[in-house]
């Protein structure tokens, strides 16, 4: 604990699952008590059911694939422009000055309301999405990684240019390695936003994908076919966030 | 080698704002020798280093190597800073070998000199640790090992042992001794402990603030066979106490 002094648990990796298993317990009971009309609250075995039946007609992939490819394509773009500007920016105080006001303005403005600017100028297609999820997260991924280059401690700077080094090299032997951790969690926090703003995307326009499902649910009334898309993009999104953080644990030993 | 420092000033900002820091410092050093700048803190003893190391530019003045004056920086001045310096993704062999990594040393002849300047500082069973895993003692062994691997003609120590506890600062101090008798490496300290600087240094410059200027120039001649021994020895003490009180009155004289 931060902030007190309580003894460690035995066992803290026990409590994340405590948490889920209480609130499927707390769901179950629920529904089986029969206090909310099932419509609203499918039960456990309904949603199951529905999984069982999006997957037997392959829309479950289909639509997961269809997500994760457009939160791929907008993201990649997204970390590697961001990676050598944000670099630029923070060695560079000209180029910082110039660009700080600007992408700091940019920031502010809520991906989502680029929509309807996306869907006049490039239609309905796939790259409306993808530039959507590449514009919510490419201010963002540049400025924490402009912020961790700032950041370097000086004296390591200073101690390679006295060992004889210039240029290029400390950029790609100082510079690189010792933001690494820094730009990984940073593409790992803003990888959810890429990953909400695919669903905001597919909920306005989109043929398939798990937000597009969740938005035709809601046309007939399938609170189950609902709960079924919420779960699965909670499960993607918190493996990709596990996947980040095993990438970040594996490569940099040293900031643990 | 020779370095000279002569006539140098510098100011930091513009205009107005400008503030004097170092007021016409002159001194040199020779091959071989070990000397030390002292003063209390805020006297400009790390703006003088780093104006010889070339991370900053005299206002006035010159700062010349063997001849020539230092446009900037380079490996032929290796640097030892305070703390923070070690690189903590490099292991202490990887540090080691950085800077003659980054001057385009054959591979195996780096591999030779690492192994060579660990044992030098002693640490040839840590090489493969991280710095975090490493005492303070130990990473400031790395770091000077570092610098001595890049081949300087000069080493500056920017107050090298100022994070240390007292006994490890104490042990670290004799180790710099030995080393510096053993290896004949010309050495510059910085410190603003008085007794660092009589113990290790031939000459010791001392600083006053405001603006920084060498007040007074101390040779210090003492019998360094036995350094444990001289921390306690009446010449040393004598001296000792006798700077001590200078640098009190500068200090009551600049505040
Ligand atoms: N880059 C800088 N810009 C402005 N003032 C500085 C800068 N570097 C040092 N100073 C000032 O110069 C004075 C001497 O600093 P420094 O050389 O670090 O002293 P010391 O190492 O003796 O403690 C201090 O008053 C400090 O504030
Ligand atoms: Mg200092």
């Amino acid at each position: 604990m931060r902030f007190s002094e309580r003894p460690a648990l035995r066992s803290p990796w026990l409590l994340g699952p405590l948490g889920i298993a209480a609130v499927l317990l707390a769901w179950s009971l629920i529904s089986l008590s029969g206090a909310v009309d099932p419509l609203f609250l499918p039960s456990p075995p309904a949603v199951w059911q529905a999984v069982v039946e999006q997957f037997q007609e392959g829309i479950l992939v289909a639509d997961a694939i269809a997500s994760i490819r457009r939160v791929f394509l907008g993201f990649a773009l997204s970390a590697a422009l961001a990676l050598p500007l944000g670099i630029a920016m923070g060695s560079n105080p000209l180029i910082c000055r110039l660009l700080e006001p600007l992408l700091g303005l940019i920031r502010y403005m809520p991906a989502p309301a680029f929509i309807p600017l996306l869907i006049i100028y490039f239609g309905l297609g796939e790259l409306p999405k993808v530039l959507l999820i590449f514009i919510g997260t490419f201010f963002f991924n540049t400025l924490m990684i402009m912020d961790a280059v700032k950041f370097v401690p000086q004296e390591l700077l200073e101690t390679a240019l006295t060992l004889g080094g210039r240029g290029l090299p400390i950029l790609t032997r100082v510079v690189a390695p010792y933001i690494a951790p820094q730009v990984i969690d940073a593409y790992r926090i803003n990888m959810a936003s890429a990953w909400n703003l695919v669903i905001v995307a597919e909920l306005v326009a989109a043929n398939e994908g798990l937000g597009k499902r969740i938005s035709l649910a809601q046309r007939f009334l399938r609170t189950d076919e609902i709960f079924v898309g919420l779960i699965v993009i909670g499960l993607i999104g918190l493996l990709i966030d596990l996947g980040f953080r095993a990438v970040l644990r594996r490569s940099c030993r040293w900031a643990s | 080698m020779h370095l000279s420092v002569h006539g140098v000033s510098k100011s930091f900002g513009e205009g107005r704002q400008a503030k004097l820091v170092l007021d016409d410092i002159s001194f040199s050093i020779k091959s071989g020798e070990f000397v030390a700048l002292v003063g209390s803190s805020g006297s400009g003893k790390s703006t003088v280093m780093r104006l010889i190391a070339g991370l900053e530019r005299p206002s006035a003045g010159v700062i010349a190597l063997d001849g020539q004056s230092v446009r900037g920086p380079g490996s032929d001045r290796g640097m030892v800073f305070q703390k923070y310096s070690l690189y903590p993704w490099m292991t202490a062999a990887q540090n080691v070998a950085f800077g003659m990594s980054l001057q385009g040393l054959p591979r195996p002849l780096v591999r030779e000199r690492t192994a060579y300047f660990l044992e030098v500082v002693g640490l040839q069973d840590a090489a493969r640790r991280l710095p975090k895993e490493l005492s303070g003692g130990m990473q400031q062994r790395v770091a000077i090992a570092r610098a001595l691997a890049a081949d300087p003609k000069v080493v500056l120590l920017d107050e090298p042992f100022g994070a240390l506890d007292l006994q490890i600062r104490e042990s670290m101090q004799e180790f710099l001794y030995q080393l510096w008798q053993r290896s004949g490496l010309t050495a510059l300290l910085i410190t603003h402990d008085l007794e660092e600087a009589l113990l290790l240094a031939q000459r010791v410059h001392i600083m006053a603030p405001r603006p920084g200027r060498i007040v007074r120039t101390v040779e210090a001649d003492l019998d360094r066979s036995n350094l444990p021994h001289l921390r306690m020895s009446a010449p040393f003490l004598e001296l000792r106490e006798e700077l001590v009180t200078t640098l009190r009155n500068l200090d009551a004289a600049a505040s």
